[in-house]
């Protein structure tokens, strides 16, 4: 479970935004809907321990983000956190597999070649796994970066803009996708987007303004 | 980590190859030198032998020494016995020993020295099979004489004459007999032919003047007389005042006796003879050529500092490519530390194959100029060797990595993750 507490922040001088009360369960999806400006990307960073929280807190299973710093949030970070960007990006130099695995020896987890190959079959891209990254498709490229955030199972799922680049048909695959992958992880999603083809099917949503 | 760092060092080849290359080349160059200094200097010690001083004919000192003892150079001349005769002397206060030496002739570019069996003494050797020589045109030769000739005992051969290998030049009209091979010493003895000093005079006694329009000064004795007997010893020897050899070698009783001191002065102050200090011509000799290695030691740390720029510009210049996966690397859970780490691996496996390439390049150089540096040092040089100074230079190749890397792990992992994943 996902609690935000009176989250505020401020860049270098800049005006402070704040950030309402949300709570998201496990197996729970919210969407957080919003024009760009609004913060969007700095509560998905905050969210995901890449931002220093300067005042509020978030709660993920009970452990404060604010109280962690340094090394153990990283390591906090890699063993309860996934994240998918927009733009997704990948160690160049590894084959798919060897990023999915990455993810799991740097979270210190043992590195797991068959949960890895379940999990790129379950998105339908094992034929892939053995293939260098930049000779993957858009829409398969973000498949495996869904598979590297959710392969250490972790409790919070964000997604930032993950539909914005595909069509129609893609953004409601990867919809699905997404929250398959959540309800069998046991996580909560968070998907944070201004694509407004998203707001009819998702029916839990904050607006931010 | 180590694979990782790995995977990314060969995803960019060319710049791989590049860094490695520059690497390669200025630790094999350094590499090289250490060797090659290190078997030159260590030829050249195991060959003072204990000789304290060698007389000869006057000329270049440094000439006669590398002459006499190292068997590089022509002899400055020929020296009467007449003259020589009071180092023969056994009574003699400082002498310890006199060997002396007759060149002339050589055999496949092996030199045929008239001497005495005190030479053996000089540099332990021993007989491997048959006997030393006794009688005129009896020899005795070196283990890389016999092996490289392939000569075995009682074989005969002719000699030609002056140093180099010269069918034209043939002594047709006398065999020498091999009547022992000497056990390999490590020492100049192995590449030489040894037999008494009657037998170099015998050769050239029926010698017409074909050898001396040839070749002048690589010259040894051209005389008239009919007959010489043998002559193993030294008391022989003195009983040939016509005679000449080329020079003596001396072993002191005690190097710190004053007179011994300046016994070599007196020779070149007051005889017709030339003495010179074979420890003094070799340092005089290092400092010479020193000079140009010291230069080439420079250039090879040269190319070791660029090589090391490029490992630092290529390294840096990935940092900017890899940002967003450094980046990346962080959101998955890893620290700091461990990007720091992770680019620092990088700069020091790039060291280290550089460094490998490096011996490889050193290996092969060393083969490839070991047949060239055997005809100009008459020394067979071996291959490749690991020196104690090689743990030094593996050393300079990591801490150069180490250094060329510190900057750009620095900057990786100082990387602000969120303004880097902001950025698009």
């Amino acid at each position: 479970m996902v609690k935000i507490q009176g989250l505020t922040h401020q860049y270098n001088g800049g005006t402070v935004i704040s950030f309402p009360d949300l709570t998201c369960d496990a197996s729970q999806l919210l969407l957080v809907l919003g024009t760009s400006g609004v913060g969007k990307t700095t509560l998905l960073h905050l969210l995901g321990g890449l931002l220093t929280i300067q005042k509020g807190d978030v709660l993920i299973d009970g452990t404060s983000l604010k109280n962690l710093s340094g090394t153990a949030l990283d390591h906090f970070r890699g063993q309860h956190i996934g994240i998918i960007f927009q733009q997704s990006h990948f160690v160049q130099a590894l084959t798919v597999i060897e990023n999915i695995q990455l993810a799991q020896t740097l979270a210190d987890r043992k590195s797991d070649t068959k949960a890895a190959m379940d999990l790129l079959e379950r998105l339908n891209i094992a034929d892939k796994a053995h293939k260098k990254i930049n000779t993957l498709s858009q829409g398969e490229k973000q498949r495996v970066a869904i598979a590297r955030a959710i392969i250490n199972k972790p409790t919070l799922i964000l997604a930032d803009e993950p539909t914005s680049a595909l069509d129609d048909v893609n953004t409601d695959e990867v919809l699905n996708i997404l929250y398959e992958q959540a309800q069998f992880s046991n996580a909560a999603l968070i998907i944070v987007t201004h694509d407004t083809r998203l707001k009819d099917k998702i029916s839990n949503q904050v607006i931010l303004s | 980590m180590l694979r990782l760092a790995w995977k990314n060092i060969i995803n960019n080849p060319l710049n791989l190859i590049l860094s490695i290359i520059l690497f390669g080349l200025g630790v094999g160059l350094i590499s090289f030198l250490l060797i090659f200094d290190h078997q030159l200097k260590e030829k050249f010690d195991k060959n003072l032998a204990g000789i304290d001083l060698v007389i000869g004919a006057k000329g270049s000192p440094l000439q006669m020494i590398l002459c006499s003892m190292y068997h590089i150079d022509n002899p400055t001349g020929n020296l009467p016995i007449k003259n020589a005769i009071p180092l023969f002397n056994k009574k003699h206060p400082l002498i310890k020993k006199a060997i002396p030496l007759s060149l002339g002739d050589n055999f496949k570019s092996f030199r045929v020295v008239g001497t005495n069996h005190d030479i053996l003494g000089l540099y332990d050797a021993k007989l491997e099979t048959g006997a030393l020589w006794s009688k005129d045109m009896e020899v005795t030769i070196g283990k890389t004489v016999a092996d490289e000739s392939n000569l075995k005992i009682g074989d005969t051969f002719v000699s030609s004459h002056g140093f180099t290998d010269d069918p034209d030049l043939a002594h047709d009209n006398v065999k020498f007999i091999v009547s022992g091979i000497l056990a390999p010493t490590g020492s100049v003895l192995d590449q030489l032919i040894l037999t008494n000093t009657a037998t170099v005079w015998k050769v050239h006694e029926h010698e017409g003047e074909q050898a001396e329009s040839a070749d002048t000064t690589s010259h040894a004795m051209h005389h008239d007389t009919t007959h010489v007997g043998h002559s193993n010893t030294n008391e022989d020897l003195i009983q040939h005042p016509e005679q000449e050899i080329t020079s003596v070698l001396i072993q002191y009783k005690s190097r710190t006796n004053f007179q011994a001191l300046n016994f070599g002065r007196n020779i070149n102050e007051n005889t017709d003879m030339q003495a010179a200090s074979p420890a003094i011509e070799i340092n005089r000799l290092y400092s010479m050529i020193g000079f140009g290695t010291d230069m080439l030691h420079n250039l090879a740390y040269l190319i070791a500092l660029v090589s090391g720029l490029s490992i630092f510009i290529s390294l840096y210049k990935s940092m900017k490519d890899r940002k967003y996966e450094l980046a990346l690397i962080r959101v998955m859970g890893a620290s700091r530390t461990r990007v720091f780490l992770l680019i620092l691996i990088e700069g020091l496996l790039l060291a280290l194959i550089g460094f490998i390439v490096g011996m490889a390049i050193c290996y092969l150089g060393m083969y490839t100029m070991s047949g060239y540096l055997k005809e100009s040092f008459r020394y067979a040089f071996q291959g490749f060797m690991w020196l104690p100074v090689h743990w030094y230079v593996l050393g300079f190749s990591l801490m150069l990595g180490i250094i060329a890397a510190l900057i750009p792990a620095i900057q990786a992992s100082n990387t602000d993750i969120n303004k880097t994943l902001s950025e698009k």
